[in-house]
């Protein structure tokens, strides 16, 4: 099995696009995916430690 | 006593440039201590995903929509510029939650905030005729569907989404030309007023 049956396979997006409906909002379920992962990420930004911080100089 | 050479337009735009940016500030060795979080990252993530943007836009441009529908190398090449927008949106995007939340226009930054906003809608009307400019049934869709929306608001006189050649001039031509100028002028703004502080540094 090559690459790209193998991601087409576990990717598998030859099918109508699934959507939430909420009241007048409507979304794709790949774009609310995205939207959680986006919050994930600045949340997860704000919160982890940088790596090296004690060790830096201070600038201006 | 002002010389000739003092009144040049020349001479007067150099040292009002480096007045405002000198090299040290322009490209400065250090950075102030609360740039070390992960926060601080996505505005030059954003940047890097440009450059490979607009790297791989200039391929798909040399080579033509054969080239990107039916080779693999096609395939590769568009998927690259695709998957570089994505990445650009959504650090972009966390780049303004964080730049809003610690109120980023503080401190003389209104000019930095500002270019930010037009830098941001800029770059959705590129990703939008990129989507137009596809050539296949998804970019026909996607045009036939916002036709309605933009002759609703009067614009499809100037900007019919169903014309191929002038979605593709504003995407390859007059959108990513604004959205480099831009981002040059945000980055300026950046160097010249400073990475906004967080609110306890203020006081």
């Amino acid at each position: 099995m090559g690459l790209t049956e193998f991601f087409g396979a576990v990717f598998n997006l030859d099918h109508v696009g699934k959507y939430i409906h909420w009241g007048f909002i409507q979304l794709s379920v790949s774009n609310a995916i995205l939207i959680a992962l986006m919050i994930v990420t600045f949340i997860s930004a704000l919160l982890l430690p940088f790596p090296g911080k004690r060790n830096r100089k201070e600038g201006k | 006593m002002t010389t000739e050479i003092d009144r040049q337009w020349t001479t007067r735009l150099r040292k009002t440039v480096v007045e405002k940016l000198p090299p040290e500030k322009l490209l400065p060795d250090t950075q102030p201590a609360y740039v070390a979080s992960w926060i601080y990252v996505f505005g030059v993530t954003t940047l890097a995903a440009l450059a490979i943007v607009i790297a791989t836009g200039c391929v798909l441009a040399m080579k033509g929509p054969l080239w990107w529908h039916l080779s693999s190398t096609g395939h590769f090449v568009n998927s690259l510029h695709l998957w570089s927008v994505e990445i650009f949106f959504f650090a972009m995007v966390i780049h303004l939650w964080g730049k809003y939340f610690m109120a980023a226009w503080r401190g003389g930054r209104q000019l930095t905030w500002v270019t930010g906003v037009v830098l941001f809608l800029t770059s959705i009307g590129a990703g939008f005729t990129g989507y137009v400019s596809q050539t296949n049934y998804d970019s026909q869709w996607i045009s036939t569907q916002a036709k309605d929306g933009i002759n609703a608001t009067g614009g499809g006189a100037f900007f019919n989404v169903l014309n191929l050649g002038q979605m593709l001039m504003w995407h390859i031509v007059l959108l990513p030309l604004a959205a480099v100028a831009l981002t040059a002028v945000h980055v300026i703004y950046v160097r010249i007023k400073g990475v906004v502080p967080p609110f306890e540094e203020e006081k």
